[in-house]
């Protein structure tokens, strides 16, 4: 594998994980729970749509073919797709949503914080960017996960439930593949091993403070690496992109 | 969660600093169930476009505000004190930087 096409892919994970996760909480839209966290959950969307946004833009340059941000996010099929298995799960309730936004924000905080310093100057100046929104991110999913989990009885069910459900998709999350192995050389990529530790640790610490267990359960569900997802996806797409798949020339 | 009373938290009201050592102006108020999430609220809701660099948010009934009809007493009575104006003096001849 070249260094240039691990770099596409590369992007394309980051990217894909981004898009689909706005994708998904941007279903809520009008549907929150109060209005105030309507707001605040699209606000996340849209900054996750940016930075989707901007790594579509370098991948395109990075693979030179004159495919636009727009035709690799929309004329795709869900094969070619590289986002991890977490971000396409179903909405679920209010705790889930919110429970798998930590977990992915935990994830990026530790990620783009590494991402800064890599070699890659694109790469590092999107990370830069990116990494004062996910902090803020972070902050208020961590704090919704306090609050849901230390709250009623029935709040603190709903959000162990979400946990127990969506645990055995954080294992891939850390997945190394030759992708990584190239780019590590070279100093673009995130050693993935090594933010792991420090995401379990952080990710312990405010669920225990939450009151909520982590399922003893050791099975790992993993295949985005590889582009292979659930049954979730393709609805996702299907949905996502049936617009621009059937006017492929339109325009705002 | 429904229409059951109380599913929106409480009001709070939202003061933004627009620039350091610049006062606190209100702006308008939000719902929210505790202080933090008051604070992320305000922050998103009236912060989003560059609009300040502080927020205070303050619980609405933590406000003590004068009523329409304390108008009279608490305020008319200043309209005929004219003096209380720095305008009302003559600045002596010869005096500057006043």
């Amino acid at each position: 594998m070249t260094k240039q096409e691990a770099l596409f892919k590369y992007c394309l994970r980051l990217a894909d994980t981004s898009l689909i996760l706005a994708q998904r909480n941007g279903e809520w839209c009008g549907h929150g729970p109060f209005l105030e966290e309507d707001l605040a959950l699209t606000n996340i969307s849209l900054d996750l749509l940016g930075q989707a946004n901007s790594i579509f833009q370098y991948a395109s340059q990075v693979e030179g073919k004159g495919r636009t941000e727009d035709q690799l996010a929309f004329h795709r099929n869900e094969r070619e797709f590289y986002n991890t298995l977490i971000v396409e799960q179903l909405n679920g309730d209010y705790a889930k949503t919110i429970l798998r936004q930590f977990l992915c924000d935990a994830f990026d905080f530790y990620f783009y914080s590494e991402l800064v310093k890599s070699k890659d100057e694109t790469l590092s100046a999107i990370a830069a960017k990116s990494l004062k929104e996910i902090t803020y991110h972070f902050r208020h999913s961590s704090s919704w996960v306090e609050r849901l989990g230390d709250g009623t009885d029935e709040s603190h069910n709903r959000i162990q439930n979400a946990l127990n459900e969506l645990w055995r998709f954080t294992g891939e999350m850390f997945e190394m593949n030759e992708v990584d192995s190239v780019l590590i050389k070279e100093g673009i990529a995130v050693d993935l091993a090594a933010i792991q530790t420090k995401w379990e640790s952080k990710v312990k610490e405010i669920l225990e403070r939450a009151t909520l267990k982590i399922p003893s359960t050791a099975f790992m569900q993993r295949g985005s690496r590889e582009g292979k997802h659930t049954e979730h996806l393709g609805y996702i797409l299907a949905e996502m992109q049936s617009l621009p798949r059937a006017l492929p020339d339109a325009k705002w | 969660m429904g229409n059951t009373k109380d599913s929106q938290g409480k009001l709070w009201e939202v003061f933004v600093q627009k620039k350091p050592g610049q006062p606190f102006v209100h702006c308008g108020n939000l719902h929210a169930f505790d202080k933090e999430m008051a604070l992320q609220n305000a922050r998103d809701l009236y912060t989003r476009r560059g609009e300040g660099t502080a927020l205070w948010v303050v619980p609405s009934d933590a406000i003590v505000a004068s009523s329409p009809e304390d108008i009279g007493p608490f305020f008319e009575p200043a309209n005929d004190k004219v003096f209380r104006h720095p305008t009302f003096y003559n600045v002596p001849e010869g005096v500057k930087h006043m």
